[in-house]
């Protein structure tokens, strides 16, 4: 069973032609919150969409002639594979185009590429989720397969911050989150009127957090930086070891493959040593400024 | 374990006329020869055609920051170090469209472009360049992706090594153990003597071009004459690295005031990484048509001195000199270990003689190591 | 009336040489010609429509209380502007009676001084208003120019390269004039855009493109100085067509002040 969550590699023909992109529709756009929709994008070519697997936490590079290609962790349940979600924050060039397409036109998908979320390391333990912002996407696929998958794992837990109640991300799914045996727990860092719930950094979530398991408990992490590293820092003292937190890292990705050097983190190459990552392989780098 | 050469098994005795005749043996097995010729005041490598492109009687004087041909004494084909090129400008070119897309009534179509075929042979390659080619294809070929141009060109090259008979004062090969002599990883190795050259093919290939020519065993005194020549290489070398534990040395060392002080010199421009033969950074850039609906992907050499490199979610990662150097000195000298099982130096000097403030690394290593003079 | 965006193309103290090249674009231009309504281009065309203008290209630099004027009249009137040139951009050539008496400059070359009307400096257009994207050059890349009025139709930042010279150079096999040759060249801290012409053409580079991103000025001049170009020289290769731009122009105030302190 485990085996069914690696990373997948890419086949003969895709490993020999890393820069041969393939055509895919947009088949829906949701508008997610301010300024993030999410794209369902679907292979024109069946052969492609049949070979086509990915991994929760892999990424693809979106392409859009003219305006150039950007690195997006694919945020949809990979049970799916007729169209795949991502879920995009308008923010350059890339970006900026794609918020003008509609559904039926086509852009350029290579992928999936990087690692994945460690989900057969979760099998038989506790799992808590930390994420901040729109680092929700590229774990949202992660939580479909433990909720998929419930009863191979322990507790699953989401804690989850976002700047204000009306940047919460994927909000009309955590009712299902919940029935389907996640707890969720949301805050935000500023209240408005009408929120009821958490304000405050979401590492007061995880220092709040009732019967944990140090020993036997998987921690995956993706959100800004900053965030990331205090959420380290709060597992690691609540007991928790390197070995068991995850973290998901982003930075300038061209090549996607490990071949164009803009990617580097000290001896690692985000696009093929990550983007997931265990704590330890990065510990030493990631807190060294203009690294 | 010995080599064949230093057993003196396999060295043959070219004279300089026999050896002219290669050009014409490679041309016509389909090669497209490149190697050293005068131009714009150094000794560049570029297509060449005769013997007579070669750079007869000059050789080059290199300092920190500072490169001049000089005339020599003798008549020497390849009595110089190395130049401004490597050969990476052709199994890694500076250019290269890497994919196109078209726009269609159904939608964009894309299509990896495959690479031109070329089938080079390179004539006049050092024992330090021979290394770094080994660490290029560490880079671009192992896989699971590979670099479909890299490859098609490194597949069909033919190496033509020439042993080193003299040293630049930037040359440090011998630290990090990658010459002067050419030990490995070539077709066909000459070293230059009076009147000729001492040859000796390594492989199929270089044999059979080898065997196109008319050369005799060597005698003793002419292999004699190419290791007296060789040695003179290996005596001329002044400058040292140490590379004792350099990863460690490095990794732990990335907030060392060093830094600082290099980050005051160094202008940030990109020489060094360019002239480097291993370096292999590169970006791509959209070249679109004025309608927009026919677009290349122009991959382009590329380097970590450069501002926007790093760039991300609208900030540089690498937004300072200090930064950016010591990306580029601790990739090169330690993590490139980590990745590629190999540092990414070999010794050649090129960084240092093409720097236009002339930063020597090795001056660099030293000060980190903090024992500075 | 028609749809398409307007273009205005706006001349102050200039040679001409950018609007020159952009009529040199010829076939690009008429691509641009068929994207966007050129509505003022005296260059190019008698036929002047009154703004406002959605792009507004503007040569040259300030000169002139009526230059100081007009230029706040154009921003009023366009909603994209972009500089076009060293002049528009760093005050130009021109600039070189900043650190000069302008008045000595007027009465020596015209017979009749009192008809000349001047400031006592040229100055960038970004001095006088708000500028939405400069682009360098002198003259300016023609492609570079269709890039950046594709980008601003299609609502995306232009891409033009803030690198330097060298790395053009190198690209196209160029060898370094300054390490081989010890020629003076500014080609370390300026930007690219022009392709590393005068290098190829063995010359040092003038710094057509202006300062780099974050130029280390100090350095280059230092090796300058010390592979024996005397510091009058340093000084006029930092003054010329971007001579006023702020980092070259903050170091040859810096060796201008550095040898009086020291003589």
């Amino acid at each position: 069973m485990s085996d069914g969550y690696a990373s997948r590699m890419p086949t003969p023909e895709a490993a020999a032609r890393p820069w041969q992109t393939h055509t895919v529709a947009i088949r829906d756009v949701r508008r997610e919150v301010e300024g993030v929709s999410t794209y369902d994008l679907a292979f024109l070519d069946d052969t492609v969409r049949e070979a086509y697997r990915f991994a929760p936490g892999q990424f693809n590079m979106l392409y859009l002639p003219g305006a150039g290609e950007i690195a997006i962790s694919v945020s949809d349940d990979p049970r799916n594979t007729e169209a795949y979600g991502h879920t995009i924050r308008v923010a350059g060039n890339v970006t900026r185009t794609l918020a003008g397409l509609g559904v039926g036109e086509t852009l350029g998908l290579r992928g999936p590429f990087g690692t994945s979320w460690p989900l057969s390391e979760c099998i038989g333990r506790d799992v808590v989720i930390v994420c901040g912002g729109i680092g929700l996407a590229p774990l949202r696929p992660a939580i479909c397969t433990l909720l998929q998958d419930r009863q191979q794992f322990g507790r699953l837990n989401l804690l989850y911050g976002a700047r204000s109640s009306d940047t919460l991300l994927f909000e009309r799914e955590y009712d299902d989150w919940s029935r389907q045996g996640m707890d969720v727990q949301t805050t935000v860092d500023r209240s408005s009127p009408g929120w009821l719930g958490n304000v405050g950094v979401v590492t007061l979530l995880l220092d709040q957090l009732p019967s944990f398991d140090p020993h036997n408990t998987v921690l995956m992490c993706c959100g800004p930086e900053v965030m990331m590293k205090f959420t380290v820092m709060a597992a690691l003292n609540s007991g928790l070891s390197e070995q068991q937190i995850w973290v998901s890292m982003e930075r300038n990705m061209q090549c996607a493959v490990g071949l164009c050097g803009h990617c580097q983190l000290g001896p690692t190459f985000i696009c093929k040593d990550g983007p997931v990552f265990r704590y330890d392989k990065i510990a030493p780098f990631i807190d060294v400024e203009g690294l | 374990m010995a080599t064949a050469t230093e057993m003196g098994t396999n060295e043959r005795f070219l004279t300089e006329a026999a050896f002219a005749r290669i050009f014409e043996v490679l041309e016509s097995q389909g090669f497209t020869v490149v190697g050293p010729t005068i131009d714009q005041e150094a000794i560049v490598y570029d297509r060449i055609r005769s013997v007579d492109d070669l750079p007869r009687g000059w050789t080059d004087e290199q300092a920190p920051g500072q490169y001049r041909l000089q005339r020599r004494d003798d008549e020497a084909l390849f009595g110089y170090v190395v130049g401004p090129h490597s050969w990476k400008r052709f199994l890694f070119p500076p250019q290269a469209t890497v994919s196109k897309a078209d726009k269609t009534e159904t939608g964009w179509q894309f299509q990896a472009v495959e690479p031109e075929p070329a089938k080079f042979a390179f004539l006049g390659v050092r024992a330090c360049e021979l290394a770094a080619i080994r660490v290029q294809d560490r880079v671009f070929m192992p896989g699971p992706y590979v670099d479909p141009i890299y490859q098609q060109r490194r597949d069909n090259a033919l190496l033509i090594a020439v042993n080193c008979t003299q040293a630049a004062r930037t040359c440090f090969c011998t630290s990090m153990e990658t010459g002067p002599k050419c030990t490995s990883g070539y077709d066909l190795a000459l070293t230059e003597i009076a009147n000729g050259f001492i040859i000796e093919a390594a492989t199929a290939e270089g044999a059979e071009i080898l065997s196109a020519l008319e050369s005799d065993d060597a005698s003793i005194q002419q292999r004699q004459a190419g290791q007296t020549a060789r040695q003179q290489a290996v005596d001329q070398i002044e400058r040292r690295m140490d590379t004792t534990d350099i990863r460690d040395l490095f990794l732990s060392n990335l907030e060392h005031p060093r830094w600082d002080d290099v980050a005051s010199r160094c202008l940030s421009c990109t020489n060094c990484t360019m002239v480097c033969p291993t370096c292999f950074c590169s970006s791509v850039e959209e070249v679109s048509d004025l309608t927009g609906d026919h677009v290349e992907r122009q991959r382009q050499w590329d380097s970590c001195f450069n501002v926007d490199f790093s760039y991300m979610n609208g900030g540089n990662v690498r937004d300072n000199t200090r930064s950016r150097y010591r990306q580029w000195l601790t990739h090169k000298l330690a993590s490139w270990i980590d990745q590629f099982g190999s540092s990414g130096c070999v010794g050649c000097g090129r960084c240092i003689t093409w720097c236009p403030v002339g930063i020597d690394l090795t001056e660099e290593v030293a000060a980190i190591r903090g024992d500075a003079t | 009336m028609s749809s398409k965006p307007t273009l205005g193309v706006f001349k102050f103290a200039s040679c001409d040489g950018c609007q020159l090249s952009l009529l040199a674009a010829e076939d690009h231009l008429l691509g641009v010609a068929a994207e966007v309504e050129i509505a003022y281009f005296l260059e190019a065309t008698s036929h002047i429509q009154p703004g406002p203008y959605d792009i507004a290209l503007i040569e040259g630099s300030i000169i002139t209380s009526h230059d100081a004027e007009r230029i706040q009249q154009i921003r009023r009137d366009s909603k994209f502007l972009i500089t076009i040139g060293a002049c528009a951009t760093s005050g130009g050539i021109q600039a070189l009676r900043n650190w000069a008496d302008c008045n000595e400059f007027v009465r020596s070359v015209y017979a009749t001084p009192d008809y000349i009307s001047t400031l006592a400096t040229s100055t960038a257009i970004a001095d006088h208003v708000q500028v939405d994207f400069e682009l360098r050059g002198c003259p300016i890349n023609q492609y570079q120019l269709i890039e950046v009025i594709q980008s601003v139709l299609a609502g995306r930042r232009p891409r033009t390269p803030v690198h330097s010279v060298c790395l053009d150079c190198k690209r196209r096999g160029t060898v370094c004039v300054m390490v081989a040759q010890g020629t003076t060249c500014l080609g370390p801290v300026t930007q690219a855009g022009c392709g590393a012409i005068c290098p190829t053409y063995n010359r040092g580079c003038y710094g057509c493109y202006g300062p780099a991103a974050q130029p280390n000025l100090v350095s280059l001049t230092g090796q300058f100085e010390s592979s024996g170009v005397p510091r009058e020289q340093v000084v006029d290769s930092l003054r010329n067509f971007n001579g006023y731009a702020p980092e070259f122009r903050a170091e040859s105030e810096r060796l201008e002040a550095s040898r009086e302190s020291t003589t």
